[in-house]
Formats: structure tokens, C-alpha cells, sequence
């Protein structure tokens, strides 16, 4: 039985599941309940320095898109951060800390960018007893116009420094939670090092317009006939935040920095994903509020099936197992030439392989009268869309081509030895040896 | 004391009023926007889509859908009604499950096909609650057209001529416009006065007058219309009954299924008409079953449908027989009637033999205080000079007759399936080609 018990930074778990800080985790009342279904952690809802609290739209804070039978794919809010008082929250983090001492307990903070305002709530947060800190860079909306939140974290400089002002006033560790709305996002991963921070999160939520309703002209959600961009998140931003995740995984200057992966992870597989790409441990929030909190059970079922069934003994194990496979395109190997294969037994005559390729690529998949689909070799370049746009998962897969056979549409043999651009003929930068 | 389903004889009133209204209520009440969207949401949008395909009327099937998913079912109705004017009852009363739904390739995957019937009234019924007629008529052309027969056939055809520009007039027997529409189907398939509802709608269209009350050979010739008109359209359905060629087919209690199922239609109280205590119904086609049915729920003790063959040459599709099965109707089959007598009918068993279907001299009797002969229907009256087929007015693709100036369509002419979505297709498509010679 595959042990998922989690020790990130050393934050110990039993599970790698943590919730992200969201509204799921904006009390003591939501927090138990998490915990009474087997979330391993939870990043408490972002605390803001003491004082009057901020307030929140009293319209609508969220917006979505779904996929067919409206599952949602994408969510995006204009909640700020907390809006309760700092006192009462920390009292409850204090109180679900005792009363589960097991469970990861990490507060995320978004003060000033000042170091009086970091100085004067860390001795507060260390006094609940958290297992550690967040520091939100992240929020794009709301708080980034007064100057915190992802206006903090698009500026480097500004990591590092709040970093180190914490990691100087505090034991906890000190986790960074980073903004995707950057160009490069190793930048801020690695100024978040070099202010000594324990670990970076990533990502934070999205810069985003989820719809615009045709009626009225505003962007969705509505307040009063006006609309802001909101933080997106959920299923549909999965792929860009693993992307960003094996950057920083992979960057020599951060490959050691420990990471939590946050972005759309939504099953078990998501968060193997994650894991396989170099994060330590994962949070989950969209899917959350979208299921409620059970669904950790099927995250922790299927990530020990799937452990048990691959040999992996622990989480540390997984950790970062794919990032030797996150290349450049450069790298990738020429000679390795693939032909798609539709397998007539699972398929169920859609037609969609053909009109996909036929409309908008190679016109390597034929038609018969009868509805039988067959690629032509001596077409097909191989590039998934087929496999893709089928219904049916499996129906259609990629063979590749035995080295020493003749690929049909070049007319070449296929080469076993690896070859990528650089080195390639066509390459204007490849420096040839002959000459 | 009232009647019951014990009553002895034919009685009305077996079950009570709330009973019959529950059982005669819609067979597949319509999709809410929610259902409709989940429904909508499983279509794949097929390329060269085979629901498309086994459509009578090649209705953009894929098209219709992702218009509903996307919000818009009025242009959904649009892309129906462009190939079916009559897409509302077909969505009604098309047998679905041996057209498009049979070759969805979500049935072929899963056995569950995309509820394209039922997405199809979604659509429709949207529009029409709209109360928008999307089609208008081309300048007037001064040519004018007879359509005899106002069912499918004659209606389709007459829509597509006005919209062309033409003057059309639309004679029939009946006192109602809708042909089968209006007597011929089964009260489930079409609650609340939809197929009148579905004319009224399809006459916004203009250029149409409806002359009722009049038929072929009486008060109507043929060679009349051709030196009245500039074309004539025929869709005179199947008038006549076949006759059972039983012993006692002449007794009480013997009747056309069709009649019944007319007499049904047309009742506004359904506790007022009679049906037997045991109803024997001869066939096997969908006429049987709506007979059959309809007498079940009408509040008949037992219902048996007897027919001559086995059951996989019923015309009846599976699901209209598990209908019926589910409504508690018992389906005798490779039987035949030999003899109706006083509450009894006698049958015979049959068997195949050198190719030809026989009595095995074995025979039975059952109890049988109603038999309703649904043993198909037949030409009748068709005007003299016309080609006959296999008992059919002989036409070519596009719907001409052997006469001149002359097109036929529907169950009455030769070619198609005996559907109403096939004889929209033929009215549609001989309203084309009557528009094309009136051009030339």
C-alpha cells in the first residue's frame, strides 16, 4: 500500500491534497469540514494587516465557462482577500490547529509592501501555531491596484525583499506563491530563492474575462452593469500551470526549490502530474468548489491504486520523475516518425477525424462510402489532431515507424540514431563540420 | 352503475375520466431547456452524419443540434422546417428508433442514441410558440396548383409551391385538413391539437386556400383540375381498407382500425367512446399497435394483437411493440383469423411453407368482443389514366405520374416508406419539380 504521507518543507501531511487559499478556507467552520473529509492541509484564506477589513463586491464574485452538459472548465472571481476580521482568524486557525494536529496548517498573508506591515502580523500568524506561511503575490485583481498582491509578484525585486523580510522575522516556513501573469516565470521563482524563501506555489489565478453578456455589454460577473477582470482558475488553466511548473522545475538556478502545484488539478491523475513535473505536494480549489470537499477521497483512492500499481512507495518518489523529459523544441528528435492508427473495432464512424483532417490539415484520412476511415500513410505527418478531436479515447493512437522502414510521405527510411534541429541541414545555425 | 373494465360487450366509460386523461396524455412529454441542453450536449456533430443521412427528408441534423446547444433553437426550427415543413409532427411521430436514432453513432457506441426526435420538438415547439412563420413567399409567378389531399403529403407539397410564388388549392374528403395527421395517429403521439395547431401555422405562409368537404369523384374529376390548374398534385393516401377474408368479418363488433383510430382523434371525450371488454386487433403494423394501445388505455381488460407472421416481420418497429408490451398488450404471432363469432374469434396457427405462408389446421378461439382489422390499407379511388404499380399511382423520382401535368407523393404513390416523414419528403420534392416545369 503506497504511503502518501507528505512532509513538504517540512510541513508534515497525510496526504499531499492540500486546499488552496480560496474561499474554501476562509473559516473554521469550512476548514473542519475539509478536514473531516481527508484533506491533508489547507492554506488558510489570505489574512491582510490587522485593521479595518477590506470589503467585497456584494454582486456577483464569480464567472465560468463549461464544456458539454455544462461541466465547468474555467472560474474566475473578483473575491479579495479576507474580509473578516484578523482577530477572529486567526482565533479559528488557532483552534482548528489544536483540534487537528495532524493537518498541514499554512496562512497565507498579503500586507503592504512594507516591512512594519510583515513585522507586525508574522508574530501574530506564528502564535496560532501554523505549520507556515504563504505569501500571496498573486491575486490580479483588486489588490494588485493598491500595490499587493501580483503587483508585488511581477516585480522581482520586490519578491526577494518581502521574502527576506520574512524568513528574517519568522521560523515558519516560508512559501511564495507565484503569479502566472509574467512573461518568464522562472524570474520570480528564482528572486523568491534568492530572498531565501522555503518553497514557491504556483499558479495564482489568471488575468481574466470569462464572458461578456450580449444583453447588457458588461463583462461577466456583472455588477451593476460593469465588470473587472477576474482571477481564472480551474480545469481550463491546468496545462498552462504545469508549463510553468516544469519551467522552474527544470531551471538549473531553482531545480532544488521545493514547489506546491496549484492550477486546475481536479482528479487524482491531475495531481500525479503535477507531482511528476517537480511539485512536492499540490492545491486544489476549483474543484472544491465545484464538488464539495469530498472528492479528496477519489484523489487519495486513485493516486495510491495508481502508486500500487507502478511501484511508487511514497510521494517523494514521483516528485519531479518527468522533469528529465521537459526539453526544448530543439531537442526533440527528428527521426522519430509516428503514423496514426484508427482501430475499426473501437470506432464508431463520427466522421470527425476526417472532417478535421480534410477541412484543416493534411488530407491523410479517407472516407469510403460506407464509412470506413483509413489514414494514408503517405499523407499523415502525424499530428495528433485525429487523436484528439475523437470521441472515443483510444480509438485512434500514434504507432511509431520501425527504423530501417520507408516513411511513405518522405520517401525516406527511417533513421533509428537520435537527430534534432541542431543539427538538422535546414538549421542556418548549424555549423557544419566539413567546412 | 358505471362500466368497468368487467363491463361485458363494447362499453364507454371503463376507467375513470382522470384514469383515460393520464393514459392518453403526451407518450414523450417535451423537453424542459435543461434536458434539452443535456441532450443537445451529446451529439457529436457527425461529419456527413448518418442520422442526416437516414432522414426521409435529410434534415441537418448535427446542425440543429449545435444550434439548440448554443442557445438559438429558433434557428435550429429553421434548419428543420427548411427540409420538413412538417418537422414538428415528425418529431412527434416519426419511428426515431429505425431512422435517425438507429444509426447515431452514440447508439452504435453505447445503445443510447441522441434524443433527436425529442430535440427536434424542442426546437419546433419553441418556434411555433413564437407564434414565427420564418419562411415568406416569392413574387407571385400567376401559376396555380391543385393539391388533392391535405395529409403529409399534400401539405409539404403545397407550402413549397406557395413559398415559390405559386397559388395553391388544397382540396380534401375530410371536414379537417392533416390527412393522418389529423385521424390516422395515435392520440399519445400528438396531444392538444397539434397537427390543426401545425396547419394554421403552415398556412401563414399564404397562397393557400383549403376547399374541404371535397373529394376525388365526387364533385372533383381529375381531368376538371388539369384544365383548371397548371399542375395538379396528388396525395390521396390509402382510402381503402384490406379486407380480412374471415368468416364473420361482417358481424357487430368488427371494424377498420383506422376508423377507430379516427373516431379516437376526434373525440373530446375519450370516457364516451366505446371498447371492448376483449379487444382482438388483426396486424402487425404501426396501425395495430395504436389500435391496440389506444384500446388498452381506453380501459379494455385484455388486448391481444394477432398476427400472421412471426414477429420479426412485424412492421411495427421494436419499440412500438415494447410499447404496446408495456402497456399490457399481448402480441400473438404466425397466427391468422379464420372466424369471428359471437364474443369469440377463432385463429389458426400458420407456418411457412414452400414459400408461402399456410394454416397448420391447428386452431384456437379466444375471447373477442371487439376485432379491429389493421391488415393495411390500400389505393382507392384513383383517377382513371394513371399508371398503377403494385397497387400504387406509378411516379418517378421527382413525383411525376404518367400523366402530363400530373405529380403524385405519399403513401398513395409508388416508392418510399408508407411514413409521414417520407411523404413530406415526396410533397417537398414534387413541389420542386412542379415549380421547375411551371418555370420552364
Amino acid at each position: 500500500m503506497a504511503d502518501l504521507t507528505s512532509n513538504f518543507v517540512g510541513i508534515r501531511s497525510p496526504n499531499p491534497f492540500w486546499l488552496a487559499s480560496a474561499p474554501p478556507t476562509d473559516k473554521e467552520y469550512n476548514v473542519r469540514r475539509a478536514f473531516e473529509a481527508g484533506w491533508g492541509g489547507v492554506v488558510w484564506k489570505t489574512l491582510g494587516e490587522d485593521g479595518p477589513p477590506v470589503v467585497n463586491v456584494n454582486g456577483p464574485r464569480y464567472g465560468a465557462i463549461w464544456g458539454a452538459d455544462r461541466r465547468l472548465l474555467g472560474l474566475n472571481n473578483i473575491e479579495l482577500i479576507t474580509d473578516r476580521p484578523l482577530e477572529v482568524n486567526l482565533r479559528e486557525i488557532k483552534a482548528v490547529k489544536r483540534d487537528y494536529p495532524d493537518r498541514a496548517v499554512v496562512v497565507s498573508i498579503m500586507v503592504p509592501c512594507e516591512e512594519a506591515a510583515w513585522k507586525a502580523i508574522l508574530p501574530l500568524v506564528e502564535e496560532t501555531g501554523a505549520d507556515g506561511i504563504e505569501l500571496n503575490f498573486g491575486c490580479p485583481h483588486g489588490m494588485s491596484e493598491r500595490g499587493m498582491g501580483a503587483a508585488v509578484g511581477q516585480v522581482p525585486e520586490y519578491i526577494e525583499m518581502v521574502a527576506r523580510w520574512c524568513k528574517q522575522n519568522t521560523r515558519m516556513p516560508v512559501i511564495v506563491k507565484l503569479t502566472p501573469n509574467i512573461t518568464d516565470v522562472r524570474k520570480p521563482a528564482r528572486a523568491a530563492k534568492a530572498g531565501g524563501a522555503d518553497a514557491v506555489s504556483l499558479i495564482n489565478t489568471i488575468s481574466s474575462i470569462t464572458s461578456v453578456n450580449l444583453d447588457t455589454m458588461s463583462p461577466e460577473p456583472s455588477i451593476d452593469g460593469k465588470g473587472s477582470h477576474g482571477g481564472y482558475c480551474g480545469p481550463a488553466v491546468k496545462p498552462i500551470a504545469l508549463n510553468m511548473v516544469a519551467e522552474i522545475a527544470r531551471d538549473p538556478e531553482t531545480a532544488d526549490l521545493p514547489i506546491s502545484g496549484i492550477g486546475g488539478v481536479t482528479t487524482w491523475r491531475d495531481a500525479a502530474e503535477f507531482l511528476a513535473l517537480g511539485a512536492g505536494n499540490v492545491q486544489v480549489c476549483t474543484a472544491a468548489m465545484t464538488y464539495g470537499f469530498k472528492i479528496v477521497q477519489e484523489m487519495i483512492s486513485g493516486l495510491s491504486q495508481w502508486m500500487d500499481e507502478k511501484g511508487h512507495a511514497t510521494v517523494a518518489d514521483i516528485v519531479g520523475r518527468a522533469v528529465p523529459n521537459v526539453t526544448d523544441w530543439q531537442y526533440l528528435n527528428l527521426n522519430y516518425v509516428t503514423k496514426a492508427r484508427i482501430n475499426q473495432d473501437e470506432c464508431i464512424k463520427c466522421g470527425r477525424c476526417y472532417i478535421a483532417c480534410e477541412d484543416t490539415s493534411h488530407q491523410a484520412i479517407t472516407m469510403s462510402p460506407d464509412r470506413l476511415f483509413e489514414v494514408q500513410d503517405d499523407e499523415c505527418v502525424a499530428c495528433n489532431l485525429c487523436v484528439e478531436v475523437c470521441p472515443v479515447e483510444g480509438c485512434i493512437t500514434m504507432e511509431a515507424m520501425t527504423p530501417g522502414t520507408v516513411d511513405p510521405r518522405t520517401g525516406r527510411v527511417v533513421q533509428k540514431d537520435y537527430a534534432n534541429w541542431t543539427t538538422h541541414p535546414n538549421n542556418p545555425a548549424t555549423v557544419k563540420a566539413a567546412e | 352503475m358505471a362500466n368497468s373494465q368487467m363491463t361485458r360487450g363494447i362499453a364507454a366509460g371503463r376507467l375513470p375520466a382522470e384514469v383515460i386523461a393520464g393514459n392518453f396524455s403526451d407518450l414523450h412529454p417535451p423537453l424542459d431547456p435543461h434536458e434539452a441542453a443535456v441532450a443537445a450536449d451529446r451529439c457529436y456533430f457527425c461529419h456527413d452524419a448518418p442520422c442526416m443521412t437516414a432522414c426521409p427528408t435529410s434534415i441537418d441534423i448535427p446542425l440543429f443540434i449545435r444550434q439548440i446547444q448554443t442557445g438559438t433553437p429558433e434557428s435550429a426550427a429553421k434548419t428543420i422546417l427548411d427540409q420538413n415543413i412538417l418537422g414538428g409532427m415528425c418529431a412527434r411521430v416519426c419511428p426515431t428508433e429505425t431512422l435517425c436514432e438507429e444509426v447515431c453513432v452514440r447508439e452504435v457506441a453505447e445503445g443510447k442514441p441522441v434524443l433527436i426526435g425529442q430535440l427536434q420538438r424542442y426546437a419546433t415547439d419553441t418556434l411555433m410558440a413564437d407564434g414565427v412563420h420564418p419562411f415568406a413567399r416569392a413574387a407571385p409567378t400567376g401559376k396555380r396548383v391543385a393539391v388533392v389531399g391535405a395529409g403529409p403529403a399534400g401539405l409539404a407539397c403545397a407550402h413549397r409551391l406557395a413559398m415559390k410564388g405559386h397559388d395553391v388549392v388544397v382540396y380534401d374528403a375530410r371536414q379537417k385538413p392533416g390527412g393522418l395527421n389529423e385521424y390516422g395517429i395515435a392520440s399519445y403521439k400528438t396531444v392538444g391539437g397539434f397537427a390543426q395547431a401545425e396547419v394554421d401555422w403552415l398556412l401563414q405562409i399564404g397562397g393557400i386556400t383549403m376547399e374541404l368537404g371535397k373529394a376525388l369523384g365526387d364533385g372533383l374529376s381529375l381531368d376538371g383540375l388539369r384544365d383548371g390548374f397548371d399542375a395538379v398534385f396528388l396525395g390521396i393516401g390509402l382510402a381503402g381498407v384490406n379486407a380480412l377474408r374471415a368468416e364473420g368479418e361482417d358481424r357487430e363488433g368488427v371494424r377498420d382500425a383506422v376508423d377507430f383510430i379516427a373516431e379516437l382523434r376526434q373525440s373530446d371525450d375519450l370516457t364516451s367512446l366505446p371498447v371492448g371488454r376483449n379487444v382482438v386487433v388483426i396486424g402487425g403494423g404501426m396501425t395495430a399497435v395504436d389500435a391496440a394501445v389506444q384500446s388498452k388505455l381506453l380501459g379494455a381488460q385484455t388486448v391481444t394483437i394477432a398476427y400472421r407472421r412471426g414477429q420479426q416481420q412485424m412492421a411495427a418497429s421494436v419499440f412500438e411493440q415494447d410499447l404496446a408490451a408495456s402497456r399490457g398488450v399481448r402480441i400473438l404471432c404466425n397466427v391468422m383469423p379464420v372466424a369471428v363469432q359471437d364474443g369469440e374469434i377463432e385463429l389458426e396457427y400458420t407456418a411457412q411453407e414452400a414459400g408461402a405462408l399456410k394454416g397448420t389446421g391447428e386452431r384456437f378461439r379466444i375471447v373477442a368482443d371487439q376485432v379491429f382489422k389493421a391488415i393495411g390499407q390500400r389505393l382507392d379511388g384513383a383517377p382513371d389514366g394513371l399508371k398503377i404499380e403494385a397497387g400504387k399511382i406509378a411516379v418517378s423520382d421527382d413525383g411525376k405520374t404518367s400523366i402530363t401535368g400530373v405529380w403524385a407523393g405519399g403513401d398513395c404513390a409508388s416508392g418510399g416508406d408508407d411514413l409521414t416523414v417520407t411523404a413530406v419528403a415526396e410533397g417537398r420534392d414534387a413541389a420542386e419539380d412542379i415549380d421547375r416545369a411551371l418555370r420552364s
